[in-house]
């Protein structure tokens, strides 16, 4: 693997609660290569969110970095200075937000919101930066760009919203494009539409792409290399392919499971859906030396109660946070 | 073209309104003991049956009641509300002599109490633990209980004898003659007063508004989108934020507009400013029935314009209602 474009060391992220001071994200590490697509799954309240705010520095003020790095480039983003972030920002690395409808300000043009990032990062005039919005419009796909430009928000579709929160996110072509759950809100062929650009645009541009999503079925599609994350921890990380085929941990498994099509890949006997049973514990349990899955998995035993269970490697780049040596598949469904 | 057509409905709408105060005014008038013929009776001296007769012919008071009306509204439709026996002048031109002033302190105070609720409502809001925030906090309940006379006595004692660098009474200095830049001046000093006791019931108004919707516009997503832009503080704060914090502001000074206008009566009344709200006072005292109403038709012209105005001031903040089903 070249040098990784960003790369988290031991990343904590402590939130004061009413309950004391709770990890959302807790000593996680992982990195990105140029041009890598990689996925992090979790299901709802992992931490992913709070994860891709501490990379951009922008956490609820609740929130604050307690250890660990980020470096982008190798500059340490977890020590830089807020001007220096707000040249980051949108020009270095971007993100895509999971609520398209409400992440456009509704009170000025689409074209405006994103000539004011070239704006603001390449200093280009008012004509040039319009200019160049335009283009931007028509490299996300949206027809008759130049009488779009002077559309608001409210004038355009979810799928479309999102076009133009990508195309303000790549406008600077940034080094590291996060996009969260882009297309959650969305409906399943706008989703499929939304992925063909994501991976056209990181053709073209070469940018990196850290995709989000709380859906195994996504990273299948999208992601070359997948971390996934429960609680606040990475539980498992690997190249796509060899995660689908050879799931090592319990929650890995589950998450697999509830996609019929990925199902049948691994468990062709199996053709009814499971969910996981159970759900992520409140933000409260974070941070335990215990196995935070422990509640729903069905290969506890004692120490994944008394202890954190550790990253080991176990393939080449194969690495798993969970005790059990051997979680064979069969075991799950017997 | 949408925004044309909604211009001329809200427009309509004004005209309604104004008829109806209209229609209103006419009956009050009809209710009130006495007539015209009286009042000129007793302004001459006194008069016969006969003579009362051929006055209220005069007057058209002998029509049945909803032609009269229709005559009294053909009458206002060329701005003629009638004549002031106590003024010896016609109330159309008794109005419009006491008006310029009324706007001017209404204007200038709506301006101000919007500037400085908005100020202080920002800062409070970017800092809602801080010193600002709980300063509005106090000041909305100190501005909203003090009773606007009080505030106003209150400040002439102030300027008046400890620190007399205002003016505490009427529009200018009458003992010198001014002209042109120098009048203006002076008639700005005299408005400081005036305008900081009306605006500061309305400062505590403005400034919770705004600390409120500035704190949920704060929080919004849009807002966490600019700064993933990397946008300065600044420019989130006052380009992205303020723009849309500022629409409850701009829709709550339509609405208390109305309120503005009846607390320049007692401001008025307090610096002897010569308004229509000192005018009101007199003519009320006086029992000059057509300057009561008249001023009262003005006055509802005046709120149906200014709601006109916050209307359109709306729809150019906001392009959701400027672009709406096009
Ligand atoms: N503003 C906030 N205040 C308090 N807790 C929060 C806030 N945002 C998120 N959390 C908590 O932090 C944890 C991680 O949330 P998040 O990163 O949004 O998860 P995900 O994106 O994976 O759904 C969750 O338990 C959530 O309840
Ligand atoms: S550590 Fe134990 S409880 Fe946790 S996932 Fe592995 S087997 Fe299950
Ligand atoms: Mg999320």
């Amino acid at each position: 693997m070249p040098d990784p474009i960003l790369s988290i060391k031991n990343l904590t992220v402590v939130f004061k609660t009413r309950s004391g001071d709770v990890p959302v994200i807790d000593d996680v590490s992982f990195s990105i290569a140029p041009r890598e697509i990689l996925g992090i799954v979790g299901e709802s309240g992992c931490g992913k969110t709070m994860t891709s705010l501490a990379i951009m520095r922008l956490m609820p003020e609740q929130g604050k970095i307690t250890s660990g790095s980020i470096r982008l480039s190798g500059e340490d983003l977890v020590v830089a200075s807020e001007a220096r972030m707000c040249g980051l920002r949108g020009n270095e690395i971007s993100m895509v937000f999971q609520e398209p409808m409400t992440a456009l300000n509704p009170v000025f043009s689409v074209g405006e919101q994103i000539a004011e990032v070239l704006k603001t990062h390449q200093g280009l005039s008012n004509s040039e930066a319009r200019e160049h919005a335009i283009e931007l419009l028509e490299s996300v796909k949206i027809p008759l760009p130049s009488q779009r430009a002077n559309d608001y928000p409210h004038q355009l579709s979810g799928g479309m919203r999102q076009r133009v929160m990508i195309a303000i996110a790549l406008a600077c072509k940034p080094k590291v494009l996060i996009a969260d759950e882009p297309t959650t809100a969305l409906d399943v062929t706008v989703q499929a539409h939304i992925f063909e650009l994501l991976h056209e645009l990181r053709d073209q541009t070469g940018t990196s792409i850290i995709l989000i999503t709380h859906d195994m079925a996504s990273v299948a599609e999208m992601a070359e290399r997948v971390m996934v994350m429960y609680a606040g921890r990475k539980v498992e990380e690997g190249p796509v392919e060899e995660i689908l085929k050879n799931p090592l941990h319990p929650y890995t498994q589950g998450l697999i499971r509830c996609v019929p099509h990925l199902k049948e890949t691994i468990s062709p006997e199996r053709k009814d859906l499971h969910e996981i049973p159970g759900i992520v514990p409140p933000i409260s349990h974070f941070g335990r030396n215990e196995c935070l899955f422990a509640p729903r998995c069905c290969f506890v035993e004692d120490r994944c109660l008394n202890q954190r269970p550790l990253d080991s490697k176990r393939a080449a780049k194969h690495l798993t946070a969970c005790w059990q040596e051997n979680t064979n598949f069969e075991k799950v469904f017997a | 073209m949408q925004f044309i057509s909604l211009t001329l409905k809200r427009v309509g709408f004004g005209v309604v309104l104004l008829l109806i105060v209209l229609i209103l005014n006419f009956f009050l008038m009809h209710l009130a003991p006495g007539d015209i013929a009286d009042t000129i009776a007793i302004d001459a001296g006194g008069a016969d049956e006969e003579m009362m007769d051929a006055i209220r012919k005069d007057y058209g008071l002998d029509l049945p009641i909803w032609e009269q009306l229709l005559k009294y509204l053909a009458k206002v439709a060329v701005l003629d509300l009638g004549y002031s026996f106590y003024y010896n002048i016609s109330v159309t031109d008794l109005i419009l002599e006491r008006l310029p002033a009324t706007l001017l302190l209404v204007i200038s105070a709506q301006l101000l109490a919007i500037t400085v609720g908005v100020v202080l409502g920002v800062i409070a809001a970017r800092n809602p633990q801080g010193i600002t925030s709980h300063f509005v906090t106090v000041l909305a309940l100190v501005g909203y209980s003090a009773p606007v006379f009080w505030t106003g006595i209150m400040l002439i004692i102030l300027f008046s004898s400890i620190l007399p660098i205002f003016p505490i009474g009427g529009l200018m200095d009458v003992s010198i003659e001014r002209e042109g830049f120098a009048k203006m001046l002076d008639i700005l000093h005299h408005l400081v007063l005036p305008s900081i006791t009306l605006a500061s019931i309305f400062v505590a108004l403005y400034s919770r508004l705004a600390r409120a919707s500035m704190l949920d516009v704060l929080g919004s997503d849009y807002v966490r989108t600019a700064k993933a832009k990397g946008l300065s503080e600044f420019l989130v704060v006052y380009k992205h934020a303020l723009r849309n914090a500022l629409l409850p502001v701009v829709t709550m000074a339509g609405m208390v507009f109305s309120g503005v206008i009846s607390g320049a009566v007692l401001v008025e009344t307090v610096f002897s400013w010569p308004g229509l709200g000192t005018l009101a006072v007199q003519a009320i005292l006086a029992r000059d029935t057509p300057t009561i109403l008249g001023i009262l038709f003005f006055s509802s012209f005046v709120v149906v314009v200014a709601n006109l105005l916050t209307d359109m001031l709306y729809r150019i903040i906001d392009p959701r209602i400027r672009t709406s089903n096009d």
